[in-house]
């Protein structure tokens, strides 16, 4: 064939691309008006709040913003000795005007975080102006020194020196039980102060096994489903997705019924000898009743999408497997179960994500030793009311799932998910 | 050499999945070694379930399958050493057309290169050399069954069982897969258990032909001898097309039978009528019925033309004929000089060696 092909006309001569086009933009543009209010949806309840999370995560401006002469005045010192006399004043006029606007409790705090120490010489200081001891015609640097002897240490002006940047990575550092120290270096905090990183640990752990026990039981399950005639696959069908129907908390609370330590369960061992009555092991408030009961209820979301590639795999092929010689076992390893494997991939997939951020049945039966990083998240949220920590921990958790993402990608490919 | 021919025997097999019904009534069928043998009925006649108790994935409720006089029972499918070719193919979507091939081999442990040597030559039987690594959803439904009527063969099994494997193809290339299948027999000189509801099918590439209903095999015989001796009305009327009369026999001979009808009296050959008085339905087969014939005939009739159907190669006539309005005749296209007007009144005559009295419907 030549490189120029001849441009194909229409009966009416005109070419063949641009009738086309034509003829189907109607049916694009009725397309795109019938997805337009899912985009919306979308847009509005996904792609800005994961957005104003991010910018939360990141923000440092409050301080920026409280603080803008002195930042402006700093940025000529090279923070080694005390800084001039100009950052002294500068640093008071801002102050002042803080104190015009009861703000100053805010700075203490936000400083304090930033160094311990400072509530006490920001009070001191807020009482030297409120009484306007400082006298602005003298030197200021002196005066301010004066206040106390904190202000005369060059550790707490390279602190604040540090918080001028309007956006900082602190709160993931601190996810990760890190943080920047005086010299601007990543460090990690003393060992006994380390809870995130076990967390984490913790979340992917609980995720895997979680995920594992699912497969477990959901693929034997998925084949009876599979295989059964109607009437019963109906009725076990009814059985796996019973969980879906009941609310969560609900089943959540029957686990703790069920495995609390004068629960059925223990009960139950007890009787047929199995642990003394005075001995009952604990199988809530730790890891095994995260476990158990998580995998309980993220059991379907294993079994369904085994169950749609399953239903799809027709008998015959490991009938062919057994009458070209194959034992049983062979027909399943080599023919059944390569088969499967979109159904695992989606069904992995799926449960190890929702594993990864679960939240509620973490949170009422795990105790200590099975919360998961959404609890922290949720605890930071709800209690000590720090947002931005809380939106880099949702941010670290969606990058983890988006890197779990990819990774199966690479591993197995996301076209051969087969979710139903 | 003496073939066996007892290779595979059914021995008073019966088969109830319920507990009810009997799906298969004792079943006795001796299949030679060699053979190329077609169990053909509708569905629901028992003879896919005579295939899968052959294959291991039934077991007889009654009875016993030998396989070389070995008693099979209960070996499991996996080593009776049986090919089967699939109704829908199952070949392994996941693996190349060699692996398909290989995948017997394999799990018989033989060696690499002797894999190579025995797929290469079982595809070029079924003249698809070149094919190896292509997935089978590559392949079209023709190229597909070949890949699994190779993938029965290439382990050398002693028989091979196919069910219904051309179902699924479309008329022009079910007819050169049957040519095809039958030469691949001839060749290799495998026993071939083929399981069809298609009669040309059967007709086309069997040795014998067992004729299956209601779980019991009607016939087991040839299929010329099938089709033009059917042994009773069941057989005459799922082989090949087939007029009838119901009537009662009045007067019997040894070759030779009258029989009543309700408007009129024809002779018929007697096949399982043995007294006067019994009821009976002659079938014709359509070709036997001459229009106008110059030879001399024992039954000659006179009927009315009712529809006329053009098939190209042949004119299909029905007439109305001593009350049957359902008589077929086939005209070939040269006679032409014949007036076939609807309406028309001709003569048509038969001998009553071909006008076989059955039993009764």
């Amino acid at each position: 064939m030549s490189s120029e092909t001849k441009q194909i006309l229409t009966t009416d001569g005109i070419p063949l691309e641009i009738s086309l086009k034509k003829a189907e933009r109607k049916n694009k543009i009725k397309a795109f008006l019938l997805v337009a209010p899912l985009l919306l949806f979308l847009i509005i309840t996904y792609i800005f709040p994961i957005g104003e999370m991010f910018t939360r995560s990141i923000d440092d401006k409050m301080i920026t913003n409280m603080l803008p002469k002195t930042f402006k005045s700093m940025e000529t010192w090279d923070g080694k000795e005390l800084p001039s006399e100009e950052v002294f004043a500068s640093f008071l006029s801002d102050f002042k005007i803080l104190v015009e606007k009861k703000e100053h409790g805010k700075l203490a705090q936000r400083l304090n975080k930033e160094k311990n120490g400072f509530n006490t010489i920001t009070k001191k200081l807020f009482r030297q102006v409120k009484r306007n001891k400082i006298d602005e015609t003298q030197s200021i640097k002196e005066q301010i020194m004066k206040v106390h002897k904190r202000w005369r240490n060059v550790e707490y002006w390279q602190a604040i020196k540090r918080t001028a940047p309007p956006y900082t990575s602190a709160k993931y550092l601190k996810a990760m039980d890190m943080y920047l120290n005086e010299d601007n270096k990543i460090t990690q905090v003393s060992e006994d102060r380390r809870i995130h990183r076990i967390l984490w640990l913790r979340t992917v752990e609980v995720a895997f096994f979680v995920t594992v026990f699912c497969f477990l039981m959901g693929y034997p399950i998925a084949h009876l489903l599979a295989t059964l005639p109607m009437k019963y696959s109906n009725l076990l069908m009814i059985c796996v997705l019973l969980p879906f129907w009941t609310s969560l908390l609900v089943r959540t609370a029957s686990w703790m019924i069920l495995l609390q330590q004068q629960g059925v369960v223990n009960d139950f061992f007890v009787m047929i000898g199995l642990v003394a009555d005075d001995n009952r092991p604990e199988m809530m408030y730790n890891k095994v009743g995260t476990y158990v009961a998580m995998t309980q209820i993220l059991l379907p979301f294993m079994v369904l999408p085994l169950y749609s590639v399953m239903k799809t795999i027709s008998p015959s092929l490991m009938r062919a497997g057994k009458s070209l010689g194959g034992t049983p076992f062979v027909a399943f390893w080599k023919v059944y179960f390569p088969l499967t494997i979109p159904g695992i991939g989606a069904g992995c997939l799926l449960v190890f994500i929702l594993a990864i951020g679960y939240y509620i049945t973490p949170a009422l039966v795990g105790g200590a030793s099975g919360t998961l990083i959404s609890n922290q998240i949720a605890y930071h949220m709800k209690t000590t009311l720090d947002w931005s920590f809380a939106s880099a921990m949702g941010l670290m958790l969606l990058g983890g799932v988006l890197v779990i993402y990819w990774l199966y990608n690479k591993l197995v490919g996301v076209d051969n998910i087969k979710l139903g | 050499m003496s073939k066996n021919t007892e290779f595979v025997k059914f021995d008073k097999v019966d088969k109830s999945y319920d507990g009810k019904v009997l799906v298969v009534k004792d079943l006795n069928l001796n299949i030679s070694e060699g053979e190329f043998i077609t169990m053909l009925g509708p569905s629901g006649s028992g003879k896919t379930t005579c295939l899968m108790m052959l294959a291991g994935f039934e077991t007889p409720t009654n009875g016993e399958i030998y396989l070389d006089s070995n008693p099979i029972s209960n070996i499991p499918p996996h080593k009776r050493g049986i090919g089967m070719v699939f109704q829908n193919y199952a070949l392994f979507p996941h693996m190349t057309v060699y692996e398909n091939l290989a995948f017997p081999l394999r799990v018989r442990k033989v060696q690499k290169d002797e894999i190579d040597k025995k797929v290469d030559k079982a595809l070029s039987m079924v003249s698809l050399s070149g094919f190896e690594s292509r997935m089978p959803a590559q392949l079209s439904g023709g190229q597909q069954q070949r890949v699994a009527v190779a993938r029965a063969l290439v382990f050398d099994p002693a028989v091979v069982l196919m069910d219904e494997p051309l179902g699924a193809l479309d008329k022009n290339l079910r007819e050169s897969m049957q040519y095809e299948i039958k030469h691949i027999h001839e060749n290799i000189g495998v026993t071939v258990v083929y399981v069809t509801h298609d009669q040309g099918e059967a007709l086309t590439m069997s040795n014998r032909i067992a004729v299956f209903n209601d779980g019991k095999v009607q016939q087991l015989s040839s299929p010329d001898k099938l089709y033009e001796e059917p042994v009773n009305s069941f057989v005459a009327e799922f082989i090949g097309e087939n007029n009838t009369f119901g009537g009662e026999v009045t007067d019997i001979s040894k070759n030779v039978c009258k029989v009543k009808l309700q408007n009129g009296e024809i002779l018929a050959n007697p096949i399982s009528v043995n007294s006067k008085g019994d009821k009976t339905t002659v079938s014709i087969r359509p070709e036997r019925a001459l229009i106008n014939p110059k030879d001399k005939m024992d039954n000659n009739q006179t009927g009315k033309i009712e529809e006329v159907i053009y098939h190209g190669d042949h004119t299909r006539v029905r007439l109305d004929l001593l009350g049957n309005k359902e008589f077929i005749l086939k005209v070939p296209n040269s006679s032409n000089e014949l007036d076939l007007k609807l309406g028309n009144e001709i003569k048509v005559g038969w001998n009553s060696q071909d006008a076989r009295a059955l039993d009764p419907k």
